[in-house]
C-alpha cells in the first residue's frame, strides 16, 4: 500500500509554513472584512517561528508537526493558536511512532484533527468556521479511499472538497467566534479560518503527493 | 500611516519597554516577556488577581496592574488573545498560595487560552477560578447575555475583584465580588472612525463620514446599526437609551458611570457627552455615586466612546471607594 516515510515527511510541514508566509496579507484581508484583520499576521508569526526552530534535515513529519503544534498552542494566542495547535497536535499524535504513513493513517490523522477541534469551542459544520473546510475534506478523503482510489487521488479529492467547503462559507452566517455577533452582516465574505484551512489542506495534499511510494 | 512605529510587527514588545521603564517603581517584568506583574504580586496568603487580553486598548490591560488592583497581566498581540503560556505564567507570577482569580473578557480566543492555562496551573496545584466579563449590551440580545463581549465594564470588575483580594478575602469571595460587579454592569460603544493595526497597515473597516456606528466593538466589530452622526446630546441619549433599560437600572439605584474614549476622540468631547449622560441618568432618579471620564479602554486610534454603568450595593460601593493605585485608575481615600 502506498504511503510516505515519516522521516522524509518534514518537508510537508515546511510546505505548510511557506503557504502561510505567502498568504499572510491575503489572510489578514479576508479577516479584516468581518474580523479584526490580524489572522495573516498571527499565523505568519507562529508558522515562521517553527521554521527557525526545527532542524529540518533530522526531523520526522510527526516531530515537525508537534513542534508546530506546541508553538501555535503555547506561544501564539488569539483563537487560531489553540485551534491550529490542536489540529496539528492531534495529527502529530497519530503519526508519532509510525515509520510509514499509509492512507489509513492519514485518514486517522484528519479524523483526529476534526474530533480535537470539535472538542474546543462547540463549533459544527455550517457555523462559518474552519470546520467547513476541514470536515468535508476529511469526508472526501475517506470516501475516495472507500471507493478504492489510491492515496494520491484521495488527496486530490480532499483538496477539492476543502476548496468547495471554503467557498461555501461565503454565504454562511457566522454562529461562533467574534464574527457571530454580526449575525446577517457576516454573510457575503469568506471565513478567515476556513480560508487558511483550505490553503493548508491544499498544501498538505500537494506536498504529500510527491512523497508517496 | 501617521504613526510612531519601528517594526510594525514588534509594536507590543516596543511598547512594553517604555511602559515598564515609566512604571518601574510599581511594576516588574517576569521571565516571560509577555507577562507583567506588580512588585507586590504573589504575596503569601493573598488571592492573586490576573487578567489578560490583546493589546491596543491602553490603559487596558496592563494599565490596571497596581496596588489593590490587578496583580499580573498576560499581554497579547494587537487585538489578539495572549497565548495559553502567557496566562499560565501570569497565574504563577500572581500565585501566593490562596488561588488565582482570572478576570477577563468574553472572546473566543481568551476563553480557549485561559482554559488551557488553567489546566496547566492546576497540574501545579494552583487553583484558578474565572469571571468572564460580558457587559457589552449591543453584542447579543437580552436573554443571550452569555454571548456578549466584555468591554470597559471589565475595569469595574478588576476594581471590585482587586479591592476584595486586598481585603484578604478568599478566592470564592473575590470571584463572587467580581461576578457581582460584572453582572450589574452594562456598556455600549459608538464608533466614528476605524483603526489600523500597524502590522496590517490599513484600516480594519470603514465608517462613512457623517455616520456613526452604534454598538461597535473594541476591535472594530461592526455594531448593531449605522446612523447619521447626531449632536453630542443626541449620541449621549442613544447610549443611555441602550444601556439603562437593559439591566434595567431603576429610580433609586446608585451607580458608577464610566465614559471612555476609543483612542482618538478628544477628551473634551468625552466631557461633552458625560454632561448630558449624567443629566439623563439623574433625570431617571438614578444617583451617580462615582464617575470616570477619559481614555480608560481604547481601541488604537478609533474615534468614538463607550458608556458603562454599574449598579452598586453597599459591598460594591465599598470596593469602588477603596484606595487603589494604577496607571489607568487611581482612587484616593474617599
Amino acid at each position: 500500500m502506498s504511503g510516505f516515510a515519516n522521516k522524509e515527511g518534514s518537508v510537508v510541514v515546511k510546505a505548510l509554513i511557506e503557504t502561510i508566509q505567502k498568504n499572510k496579507d491575503y489572510l489578514s484581508e479576508v479577516d479584516g472584512a468581518i474580523g479584526d484583520g490580524d489572522h495573516g499576521v498571527n499565523m505568519e508569526k507562529g508558522f515562521s517561528l517553527c521554521l527557525d526552530r526545527v532542524d529540518w534535515a533530522n526531523t520526522t513529519f510527526a516531530e515537525a508537526m508537534r513542534t508546530l503544534s506546541r508553538i501555535l498552542m503555547m506561544e501564539i494566542g488569539g483563537s487560531m493558536g489553540p485551534i491550529y495547535g490542536t489540529l496539528f497536535g492531534e495529527m502529530a499524535k497519530v503519526a508519532k511512532d509510525k515509520e510509514h504513513l499509509s492512507s489509513a493513517d492519514f485518514s486517522q490523522m484528519l479524523n483526529a484533527a476534526v474530533a480535537g477541534i470539535g472538542g474546543l469551542g462547540g463549533a459544527k459544520v455550517g457555523d462559518k468556521t474552519l470546520l467547513d473546510a476541514l470536515v468535508p475534506a476529511t469526508k472526501a478523503f475517506d470516501d475516495s479511499i472507500a471507493a478504492e482510489n489510491d492515496f494520491a487521488a484521495a488527496l486530490t479529492a480532499m483538496s477539492e472538497a476543502a476548496k468547495k467547503g471554503w467557498e461555501s462559507t461565503k454565504d454562511m452566517v457566522a454562529k461562533v467566534g467574534r464574527a457571530s455577533r454580526l449575525g446577517e452582516r457576516s454573510r457575503g465574505v469568506y471565513d478567515a479560518g476556513a480560508t487558511s484551512c483550505y490553503l493548508l489542506l491544499t498544501a498538505l495534499a500537494d506536498s504529500v503527493r510527491p512523497l508517496l511510494k | 500611516m501617521q504613526r510612531f512605529v519601528n517594526n510594525p510587527s514588534e509594536v507590543v514588545d516596543d511598547m512594553l519597554v517604555g511602559f515598564l521603564k515609566n512604571y518601574s517603581s510599581l511594576l516588574a517584568p517576569t521571565d516571560n516577556p509577555k507577562v507583567i506583574k506588580t512588585r507586590m504580586a504573589g504575596e503569601k496568603g493573598r488571592v492573586g488577581v490576573v487578567t489578560g487580553g490583546g493589546s491596543g486598548h491602553k490603559p487596558a490591560f496592563i494599565g490596571y496592574l497596581g496596588r489593590n488592583m490587578v496583580d499580573a497581566v498576560a499581554v497579547g498581540e494587537i487585538f489578539s488573545s495572549p497565548p495559553a503560556k502567557a496566562f499560565y505564567d501570569a497565574f504563577r507570577a500572581a500565585d501566593g498560595g490562596a488561588g488565582i482569580a482570572c478576570l477577563y473578557g468574553n472572546y473566543a480566543g481568551d476563553n480557549m487560552n485561559v482554559k488551557m492555562a488553567r489546566e496547566l496551573a492546576e497540574e501545579d496545584g494552583i487553583k484558578v477560578m474565572t469571571v468572564v466579563a460580558n457587559d457589552d449590551v449591543a453584542s447579543a440580545p437580552k436573554g443571550e447575555e452569555a454571548k456578549r463581549r466584555g468591554v470597559a465594564g471589565e475595569i469595574f470588575m478588576w476594581k471590585a475583584g482587586g479591592a476584595k483580594a486586598a481585603q484578604g478575602a478568599s478566592l470564592e469571595e473575590v470571584i463572587a465580588a467580581a461576578q457581582k460587579a460584572i453582572d450589574n454592569t452594562r456598556s455600549v460603544g459608538v464608533g466614528l472612525t476605524s483603526c489600523t493595526i500597524p502590522a496590517v497597515g490599513k484600516p480594519n473597516f470603514h465608517i462613512e463620514p457623517g455616520k456613526m456606528e452604534l454598538g461597535i466593538g473594541h476591535h472594530g466589530e461592526p455594531g448593531i446599526r449605522v446612523d447619521p452622526l447626531g449632536t453630542a446630546d443626541q449620541v449621549a441619549e442613544e447610549m443611555v437609551n441602550i444601556v439603562i433599560p437593559d439591566l434595567p437600572f431603576r429610580s433609586g439605584d446608585e451607580v458608577a458611570v464610566l465614559v471612555s474614549g476609543l483612542g482618538a476622540t478628544p477628551v473634551m468631547e468625552l466631557y461633552i457627552l458625560f454632561g448630558k449622560i449624567a443629566e439623563l441618568i439623574e433625570e431617571k432618579g438614578i444617583k451617580i455615586h462615582c464617575s470616570y471620564v477619559g481614555n480608560y479602554f481604547t481601541s488604537l486610534e478609533m474615534m468614538g466612546a463607550t458608556l458603562t454603568v454599574m449598579k452598586l450595593d453597599d459591598e460594591l460601593k465599598g470596593l469602588m471607594d477603596m484606595e487603589a493605585e494604577s496607571m489607568g485608575l487611581t482612587q484616593f481615600k474617599r
